[in-house]
């Protein structure tokens, strides 16, 4: 379905040269949902206007639908949704004028617009809103017509830029969820960007780890927080008993090291193996994170997994004369992959 | 779902579906048209008699000067509705409907042509009415004329409107500024073109600086239309001037569009 080779970006910012994509090599097959996550600024989005030919390349080249998207702009829109970040219906028209229209600007019949504006007035909720003008829809009424807009020609490849952005958690959800129906009724193929944890969680299968205009990692999310942060586990202990449950965590924290894997790396095989130079427990006393906890402090480390790692440590804490007050284990995010890639949080972004 | 074959539609398909949802905003709320059909009827209710009083009968206009100062009014509500083209744009930029319609297969040119035929739109009956009214007082009336010089506007307000386009978009990100040139440069051009007051009684230099605007000869072919000439080398002018300006208007309008999004 897309096919890129060393896709750059840049612009042109008084006299500075912004670098906004600096290289993007992607494929995506047919039926996958594939997210783009990055903080803003990554590159996410511009990397999807190129493909969807609102952007000429600085380089490189892109194939969308089976076509060169600079030879044949309209043919790949044709054959494609875009759903941008902004509301994309004009806020003095009426619901169902603008879905009638963007379906004759896809060369739809009469017949065949009037027939998919109902079918989707009614799968994404809006049946009774048809005759309302936009700009008197809610927010979630608002972006779901602009879901709409995006699939009336009935496209095989959907982009949707910042699905949800600006929208309270009850309507992502339900955003969510249409568009995760229309996807297992119609196969449609979907590639979207956020910059939401929990949105690239919930929604894609493939997620594509995008930071300063370059993939830093592309995998299942599974994979990626299996692999690339390794499970949490944290233990609480009295006060007094922090500086020697933290020699003990690192060492244990050394020996088992979080994720097991260097910053940037990509092979598959570095899963869960020693790290080149060795242990090393002052690092790992450095990535112990200190919380307070109700009855004490809570000690967290990254181990690659804690149904392994746990029973040893609290074996050396009893050792050690530590008593372990409370002990949970975590499975890893994609907030922590991130933090584990970049040395960044996306969350610090978020506003 | 129906799995729809891709289908190409032609440029001229594309501008009748983006005229038609310009003109839609006018067929859902038609007060705006009724206001807009009164505006030129004032105009020329006020501004007439004091330019017959001005001329005196048969003087400086040869003959009446409603016959002289009509063509003009429709001249100018023409370049009043076309240079509005962006204004109507901007709303639709700073919300993501221009944004959605870039990534439909609309032919690029058919977003502008098909914007400016709206502005269009409501000038034939404003043009319509004007005239009628106008007759009772004199007004000599050659319809098949009045029809040319209608196509003639079509053609030159396609390039005002696109221009118009054009700047919309190169002021996308400080509105004021769409504002500030459109009226600097509109009240100039329209009394540089002789629509509003002669200028054969002005200074040389508004002489020559009429020579080399556009709307002068579209004026002087309206002019010539509107009193029953079609013979006329001013005809002939004012259609060059007014593909010109389609030409170069559309041309900067198809430029400003690839960098729209950039």
């Amino acid at each position: 379905m897309i096919h890129t080779e060393a896709l750059t970006r840049h612009f042109r910012v008084g006299n500075e040269t912004v670098e906004a994509v600096r290289g993007i090599d992607l494929d995506v097959a047919a039926g996958e949902l594939v997210a783009f996550l990055g903080p803003n600024g990554a590159g996410k989005s511009t990397t999807l206007r190129m493909l969807t030919s609102l952007l000429p390349p600085s380089s490189g080249r892109a194939e969308v639908a089976g076509l060169d998207v600079a030879a044949h702009p309209a043919e790949v829109r044709r054959r494609i949704g875009y759903i941008g970040q902004k509301d994309g219906a004009g806020h003095n028209y009426r619901v169902r004028d603008e879905l009638l229209l963007q379906g004759r600007f896809y060369g739809l019949s009469r017949a065949e617009a009037a027939a998919n504006t109902e079918r989707l007035l009614h799968t994404l909720d809006l049946g009774r809103l048809g005759m309302r003008k936009v700009s008197t829809l809610s927010g979630g009424q608002k972006r779901r017509l602009d879901i709409a807009l995006g699939l009336v020609h009935s496209p095989r490849l959907l982009f949707l830029d910042e699905p949800s952005t600006g929208m309270d958690p009850q309507n992502r959800a339900n955003l969510w969820e249409h568009i995760l129906r229309i996807r297992a009724e119609h196969g449609t193929t979907i590639v979207l960007t956020t910059h939401y944890l929990d949105e690239a969680d919930a929604m894609a299968e493939r997620v594509v780890i995008i930071d300063h205009g370059l993939v830093i990692a592309d995998d299942t999310a599974e994979r990626l927080k299996a692999e690339r942060a390794g499970d949490r586990l944290t233990v609480t202990v009295a006060a007094a008993d922090v500086p020697a449950a933290r020699a003990v965590l690192a060492r244990v924290g050394a020996a088992v090291p979080a994720g097991a894997v260097a910053a940037g790396a990509t092979d598959d095989d570095s899963r869960g193996g020693p790290e080149p130079d060795g242990p090393d427990p002052s690092r790992a006393e450095r990535e112990i994170e200190e919380h307070a906890a109700p009855d004490g402090r809570a000690l967290t480390i990254g181990v690659a997994a804690a149904a392994h790692a746990l029973p040893p440590l609290l074996g050396e804490l009893r050792d050690a004369g530590i008593e372990v007050l409370a002990a949970e284990s975590r499975r890893p995010t994609l907030d922590d992959v991130f933090l584990h890639l970049t040395g960044r949080s996306l969350r610090e972004g978020e506003a | 779902m129906t799995v729809l074959a891709p289908r190409s539609t032609g440029v001229l398909t594309d501008i009748r579906n983006v005229w038609w949802r310009e003109t839609l905003t006018i067929v859902r709320d038609p007060f705006s048209l009724i206001f807009s059909l009164v505006q030129p009827l004032v105009f020329l209710g006020l501004f007439g008699p004091l330019l017959s009083g001005l001329a005196g009968d048969g003087g400086m206009f040869g003959g009446s000067s409603l016959q002289w100062f009509l063509p003009g009014v429709i001249v100018m509500i023409t370049m009043f509705g076309t240079s509005m083209t962006g204004a109507n744009l901007q709303f639709e930029i700073m919300t993501g409907a221009f944004e959605r319609m870039l990534a439909t297969p609309l032919a690029r040119s058919s977003l502008m042509v098909g914007r400016a035929l709206k502005e269009l739109t409501p000038l034939v009956v404003q043009a319509a009415i004007v005239t009628l009214v106008a007759v009772p007082f004199g007004f000599a009336l050659y319809p098949l004329h009045v029809l040319v010089g209608l196509v003639l506007l079509g053609v030159f307000g396609v390039g005002v409107g696109a221009l118009s386009y054009a700047l919309a978009i190169a002021a996308r990100r400080t509105e004021w500024i769409f504002w500030a040139v459109q009226q600097s440069l509109l009240f100039p051009l329209l009394i540089l073109s002789g629509m509003m007051l002669p200028l054969e009684t002005g200074p040389e230099w508004m002489r020559v600086a009429s020579l080399v605007n556009p709307l002068t000869y579209v004026v002087d072919a309206e002019r010539a239309l509107f009193s029953g000439t079609l013979a006329d080398p001013a005809v002939l002018n004012g259609f060059v001037a007014a593909v010109v300006t389609a030409a170069v208007g559309l041309a900067v309008g198809i430029r400003a569009i690839r960098g729209a999004t950039a």
